[in-house]
């Protein structure tokens, strides 16, 4: 074996040991303590995002955080670092052959995991889906919380644009992939409200997709600024498309008030992280932001999860479970409805006036 | 020699019209202020790597890690910056360079003095730095509100001396270093005796080490000079975007960078190609990206475009090359 080949070899065996850390980052772990150390007695709750570094997933932990010190239940976050359909499986398999109490997910496919979870459901593990539920393949799973009712957000994003353009002029919709189920209902519910006498003198003009990549929704945006010169407001219901159309905005000087503004400017609404956004609200340059509080989700799931594994709570339909009140929203009995799906409430506003508040470290 | 390098630019230049032409036609609004600024900040970054890449290419190697270098240097600046403010933009920007300098080092390193092949060595970094990006970020992204006001204003301003020229002075502080950049890449490969090095090594490696030329030295810095413009790049990464995410920065951008220096010109069997012609690919392929959203082509066709162009360039580099050393009276 000549020399070459030698350090070919130790190069290619030093990026098999470490490659597998881009793919799967070390779990971290809550506010509960070390994921490797037990307490005796207490439940064990898992969190799998959709993928690792996802700042809306990173909200969420909050909830599972707070939750965990008043609940006293031992918590930790693992997950792959991208979301692929059967990325997850690995992280679920891990956590059968740990023991885990329940397992929180936010599921990447519909489908794929069916086959892990029935495995970890055998195994007495609760089975929760956050955010993404298992569309179809509900019954995989013991309960969905999911933050608002789906079906009206539509409806909801068309009202907000229509207050902030006076129900007057072109608007736009930025999305994030074309094949994301979310995404597309809600797209196909602001078309379908758009048909309000109401909203007659609103013009949907044009959708795009910017991928939920920060080039592409911010190039996306500006040729939404370069095709429309006159147009007046953005709806993107995606939080890195947001964030892209607010950093389009801002660039092109064209946000209400801007040095290229014309008329009232391009206003920016959609679906937003308060962290992220928290500079473009409080300057200005965005008018507002909505997202049902990730932080809720996760504290909601985990407080049913906690229920659910002392037996005081069993998911079926029209059975409901009282969640006691978070410092921001009012809880109170929440009603478990179709296919066991726990939905939490309205999308909460983040304004130049609230975004600290939420923002808060 | 000479003459080969112009006709692959200007063709660039042909392509750059064509393209803008059709678009223009199709949608006057391509040829709006908004939308040549649009196109103008699409660049920058890629630029700033895409000449270190240049000069790797050019001694008939290849950089993989350029997107991972971006991300680990750009992800640590950002990091630093939001813990350290008082460093201010010019200290992210001399750590970025620095952090990119010793990330291609390593690479220089295992390549020029460890013998082991280009691919090899980067596709291992590729991995290493990504994963070493999340381990330094925690798996956490670094917000916009984190970082200083005045690296933001890179994309949003441009120098005071210009702010009375119409036009030029909407153009941003991104735009104009990365022309720095460019320029000084183009007179350092082409009057300093690294630069000659450089193409002397691509050109013919037996002859160059036969004349005295610091073979080894020469492919490390090369490594090197990647490294920086990967580095820099992040930190123009985090003022362009704002949002510094450990999953997202320069995330699969080593193909645009070798996309951009290949259609620039510059041959895979090395010593022939430059920094102005890998400038005009830059340009053409920001012109092409806006102009398939200006022109709302699904994206889907984005990849399959980009490895069309990018076919088309390495064909059309072999014929030239054919050609050339027919020319030259040499067996083919």
């Amino acid at each position: 074996m000549t020399r070459k080949s030698i350090f070919a070899l130790a190069a290619l065996a030093a990026f098999g040991a470490i490659a597998p850390l881009g793919c799967k980052p070390a779990g971290k772990e809550g506010a509960a303590g070390s994921g490797d150390t037990p307490k005796t007695g207490s439940s064990r709750i898992v969190f799998i995002p959709k993928n690792m570094g996802n700042p809306y997933f990173e909200a969420m932990e909050k909830g599972f955080q707070q939750a965990s010190k008043e609940l006293g239940f031992e918590f930790s976050t693992t997950g792959p670092a991208v979301a692929e359909p059967t990325a997850q499986i690995s992280y679920i398999k891990d956590e059968i052959q740990r023991g885990a109490t329940a397992i929180v997910i936010a599921a990447n496919s519909v489908d794929a995991l069916n086959g892990t979870l029935d495995e970890a459901r055998a195994k007495g593990i609760k089975i929760i889906t956050v955010d993404s539920d298992l569309t179809g393949n509900e019954t995989h799973r013991d309960l969905g919380v999911l933050a608002c009712d789906f079906d009206t957000m539509g409806d909801f994003l068309i009202e907000q644009m229509g207050i902030i353009m006076n129900y007057e002029g072109k608007f736009a919709i930025l999305s994030a992939t074309t094949d994301a189920p979310n995404q597309n209902k809600w797209i196909k519910g602001m078309q379908a409200a758009i048909k309000n006498p109401k909203y007659a003198k609103m013009q949907l003009v044009d959708v795009v997709y910017g991928d939920d990549k920060d080039q592409k929704s911010l190039t996306e945006a500006e040729a939404l600024l370069t095709k429309h010169p006159d147009l007046k407001g953005i709806i993107a219901p995606t939080t890195v498309g947001v964030y892209g159309c607010a950093k389009a905005v801002e660039q092109a000087g064209v946000y209400p008030g801007g040095k290229n503004a014309k008329g009232a400017g391009v206003s920016v609404i959609g679906l937003g992280v308060a962290k992220q956004m928290q500079r473009h609200l409080k300057d200005g340059i965005v008018p507002k932001v909505f997202l049902w509080d990730p932080a809720e989700q996760g504290y909601i799931a985990s407080y049913a999860a906690v229920r659910m594994a002392e037996g005081k709570f069993t998911p079926a339909d029209g059975a409901t479970i009282n969640i006691p009140d978070l410092p921001l929203t009012k809880m109170g009995d929440k009603k478990v409805g179709k296919n066991n799906v726990l939905i939490i409430g309205e999308p909460v506003e983040y304004n130049k006036g609230n975004v600290d508040k939420y923002a808060g470290e | 020699m000479k003459k080969l390098l112009a006709r692959r630019e200007l063709s660039l230049v042909v392509a750059i019209i064509l393209i803008v032409g059709v678009a223009v036609a199709l949608q006057p609004r391509f040829a709006s202020e908004q939308n040549i600024r649009s196109i103008l900040l699409w660049v920058p970054l890629l630029a700033v790597a895409a000449m270190g890449q240049t000069a790797v290419i050019i001694t008939r190697g290849i950089d993989v890690s350029v997107g991972s270098i971006l991300g680990l240097a750009g992800m640590t600046t950002a990091i630093l910056l939001r813990d350290y403010p008082q460093l201010g933009v010019g200290g992210a920007a001399v750590i970025g360079i620095g952090l990119g300098a010793i990330l291609g080092a390593i690479n220089g390193g295992m390549i020029a003095f460890a013998k082991v092949p280009p691919i090899v060595a980067t596709l291992g970094t590729l991995g290493i730095y990504r994963g070493l990006t999340f381990i330094v970020s925690g798996g956490r992204q670094v917000d916009d509100y984190q970082l200083p006001k005045d690296l933001m204003n890179w994309s949003l301003e441009g120098p005071a001396l210009l702010s009375n020229v119409p036009f030029i002075n909407s153009i941003p502080w991104v735009v104009w270093i990365a022309l720095l950049v460019m320029i000084l890449s183009h007179l350092g490969m082409t009057y300093t005796s690294y630069g000659r090095d450089v193409y002397a090594l691509g050109g013919n490696p037996d002859a160059a080490a036969l004349r005295g030329i610091p073979v080894n030295f020469v492919t490390f810095m090369a490594y090197v000079l990647c490294g920086i413009g990967g580095g820099f790049a992040g930190v123009l990464y985090a003022s362009r975007y704002g949002t510094v995410n450990p999953s997202g920065i320069g995330n699969g951008f080593e193909l645009q960078v070798i996309a951009a220096v290949v259609i620039g010109g510059v041959s895979v069997f090395g010593g022939t190609g430059g920094a102005p012609g890998v400038a005009l690919s830059c340009l053409l392929l920001g012109v092409v990206n806006v102009a398939l959203s200006v022109l709302a082509i699904a994206d889907t066709w984005q990849m399959a475009i980009y490895g069309l162009v990018l076919l088309v360039a390495i064909i059309a580099d072999e014929r030239f090359a054919r050609s050339a050393r027919k020319r030259a009276g040499e067996a083919v």
